[in-house]
């Protein structure tokens, strides 16, 4: 073919493409999806399973259309909320808000538009905006992760707390944790603020050991934070003995170890970042299903186990 | 060091001097015995191994961060190079395997690749504050939000993590000992003794000093002022790739929130120690017992739940101004014939 056979061609094609989409936009069904630029490991996770879940759906109802936003702070959200009622003329919405207050008006808004509202993770903080909600469940996971210490341990023996950053999301766990393991005769030895990364993690955890001569087992809240706790045991030579270590969130590293019989870190308790799938999933729903949708859909914090760890193992994730 | 300092500058002003030069150490004395009080194990030898180690990242940093500040300068860009550096290192690491193999030389080619990468990027800050006449702050402000978007762009907004297989080799870096010392104390000792002899005992730690006093006196005293100031910032990058060296094999991985506020805990410690923020004036002795007063209050917090977590913001907080409080109170008697 000659290069002018080839730019006609291409033109040819390209108009007919134009012409395709402009054709299937007034049929489609456009559904936004908003939600944080990642900080932080979890967030990049439920990024790249936001992403999957668009690929997915989109191969299963051509009539579907994703539109994937994200943004680095509360008021680039808020922009584009607008954006997307405007130029994109969603049908529907799935946000994860970056802060509840300053994203509930914007939301408000995009409802005002007639837009189906489905909200993720963090609830708004005016009631009854949303249509749909979907989110994972902070006291159920201080819960099961004290149940589960429950089996292991018993009257007298010593757990220390990492915790995250202080926010209600950690008190909610917090909280939870410790009613349960209430009455059992194991003494939490003390809690600190390990805010949900690995070095505070770690220098939190030399400090407990230096402290403490004899700790049973630690309840580190988050995958990040126990693999700055399993450095320390590691490093004090104190990983034997029946010690372990009960992280939450679900890191593909910390799944794939306990698939391979890590004894240190036997177990996890789930806080899926593919909870945004979910979502994602139920709203497409609403448009496609015979049954009703519009609810509040809590997520279980499942204990994760040798026995069912491969259902939640993503190699490809970044998380 | 510090007493080196003291007899050097005896014959002058000695009891006013005292004070100025003693404070830090006394506020860390002070803030051994609290912890010592609070509990016991605090003297271990375990946890004063761990606080020393502990010290060495902001400790070499800030021993950069008291050249930048003594001629005059600031870099707020070191957290967050170090974050990207670490990330780097992890990358280029990671990819040797299949060339260099699990060993020695990929470990290597790793850290010189974080030198190099590291004194470039001082270059840069150094070079847009001298030649462009950007003011440092903005300059190392603005580099300070690249290199945290670049660490967050290579990890995939994630957590970049060394190769396992690489881990035995590296892992010694921050865990083995040597003569009874941790490596990265060893670090932190060399780095001090080597910025101490290059501030007192050289004539570019005299250039840098007049040059944070009065940089046209300096320009009209034939220092080249430009080229001076440049070379703060390379050792501050530097100092910052050697701090990334002994970082990376504690946990092995580097992420968006790898070294988040190394910055401020960096110039606290130089400014804790006695160096003076507006420059003319560095003390690296201090800047050492600044670092290890800041990772001492972390530990004594943790170290007690007599304290509300919630407070541990303001207990740093209020250390760090009465410990230079405790300083200045010997400055301002002897600034007043000094200037």
């Amino acid at each position: 073919m000659t290069v002018k056979a080839t730019v006609a061609a291409l033109a040819v094609g390209g108009v007919l493409a134009m012409a395709g989409t402009a054709f299937a936009q007034d049929e489609k069904i456009k559904i936004g999806v908003s939600y944080p630029t990642p900080t932080h490991a979890w967030a990049a996770g439920m990024n790249w399973h936001a992403e999957k879940a668009e690929e997915r759906i989109e191969a299963l109802y051509p009539d579907v259309d994703m539109i994937l936003v994200n943004s680095p702070d509360p008021a680039s959200q808020a922009s584009a909320l607008e954006d997307l009622v405007s130029v994109n003329q969603i049908d529907a919405l799935v946000i994860l808000p970056f802060e509840s207050d300053p994203l509930t008006d914007p939301v408000l808004n995009v409802k005002k538009s007639g837009a189906l509202i489905t909200v993720v993770d963090r609830g708004l903080s005016q009631p009854g905006i949303e249509d749909i909600y979907v989110a994972g469940n902070n006291p159920e996971l201080g819960r099961i992760s004290a149940q589960y210490m429950k089996t292991r341990i018993g009257e007298g023996d010593n757990i220390v707390i990492l915790r995250g950053i202080p926010t209600l999301i950690d008190n909610e766990r917090f909280d939870a944790f410790m009613e349960e393991i209430e009455g059992s005769g194991i003494n939490v030895l003390d809690h600190k603020h390990a805010n949900w990364n690995r070095d505070d993690g770690f220098e939190v955890m030399q400090d407990f050991l230096s402290r403490f001569d004899d700790i049973d087992a630690v309840w580190a809240q988050d995958d990040d934070i126990a693999i700055g706790v399993v450095a320390a045991l590691e490093q004090a030579g104190r990983d034997g003995d029946g010690m372990f270590v009960v992280g939450g969130a679900g890191m593909k590293e910390t799944i794939k170890g306990i698939m391979d019989g890590n004894e240190l870190v036997p177990v996890d308790v789930l806080y899926p970042p593919a909870m945004i799938a979910t979502a994602m999933d139920v709203t497409v729903a609403a448009f496609k299903s015979n049954g009703p949708v519009a609810g509040r859909y809590i997520l279980g914090a499942t204990l994760i186990t040798p026995e069912n760890a491969e259902d939640f193992y993503f190699p490809d994730s970044p998380f | 060091m510090a007493h080196s300092d003291l007899t050097k500058e005896q014959g002058r002003t000695l009891p006013k001097l005292d004070l100025k030069t003693m404070g830090p150490a006394i506020a860390l004395i002070l803030l051994c015995i609290i912890g010592y009080s609070l509990n016991p194990a605090f003297l271990g030898e375990g946890n004063i191994t761990n606080l020393l180690t502990r010290s060495a990242f902001i400790g070499i940093i800030a021993v950069g961060a008291t050249f930048v500040i003594t001629a005059g300068g600031i870099d707020l860009s070191v957290g967050s190079m170090a974050a990207v550096l670490s990330g780097v290192m992890i990358m280029v690491m990671n990819s040797l395997i299949d060339v260099l193999g699990t060993g020695v030389a990929t470990v290597m080619t790793g850290c010189i690749c974080s030198l190099i990468l590291g004194i470039g990027a001082g270059m840069v800050n150094g070079l847009l504050t001298t030649k462009a006449k950007i003011e440092a702050f903005i300059v190392t402000l603005g580099t300070m939000g690249i290199f945290r978007s670049l660490v967050t762009y290579f990890a995939d907004g994630g957590t970049l993590s060394l190769d396992f297989s690489l881990r035995d080799t590296y892992r010694p870096v921050y865990y083995e000992s040597f003569g009874g010392l941790p490596i990265p104390v060893w670090v932190f000792l060399g780095v001090s003794v080597a910025g101490w002899i290059l501030l007192n005992r050289t004539a570019f730690g005299r250039y840098c000093t007049a040059i944070g006093s009065n940089e046209h006196v300096a320009q009209y005293s034939a220092i080249r002022v430009e080229r001076i100031k440049t070379a703060t910032y390379v050792i501050q990058g530097f100092c910052v790739s050697l701090a990334t060296i002994i970082y990376v094999p504690r946990l092995g991985s580097a992420s968006a929130s790898t070294g988040v506020l190394w910055e401020l805990e960096a110039i606290a410690a130089v400014i804790i120690g006695g160096t003076v923020l507006k420059g003319g004036y560095g003390r690296i002795g201090g800047t050492i017992l600044g670092a290890l007063i800041l990772t001492t209050i972390g530990n004594i917090l943790n170290f007690t739940d007599v304290i509300s977590n919630y407070l541990n913001g303001t207990m740093q907080g209020l250390i760090i101004i009465v410990a230079v409080w405790l300083q200045r109170a010997g400055w301002r008697g002897r600034g007043k014939t000094a200037d």
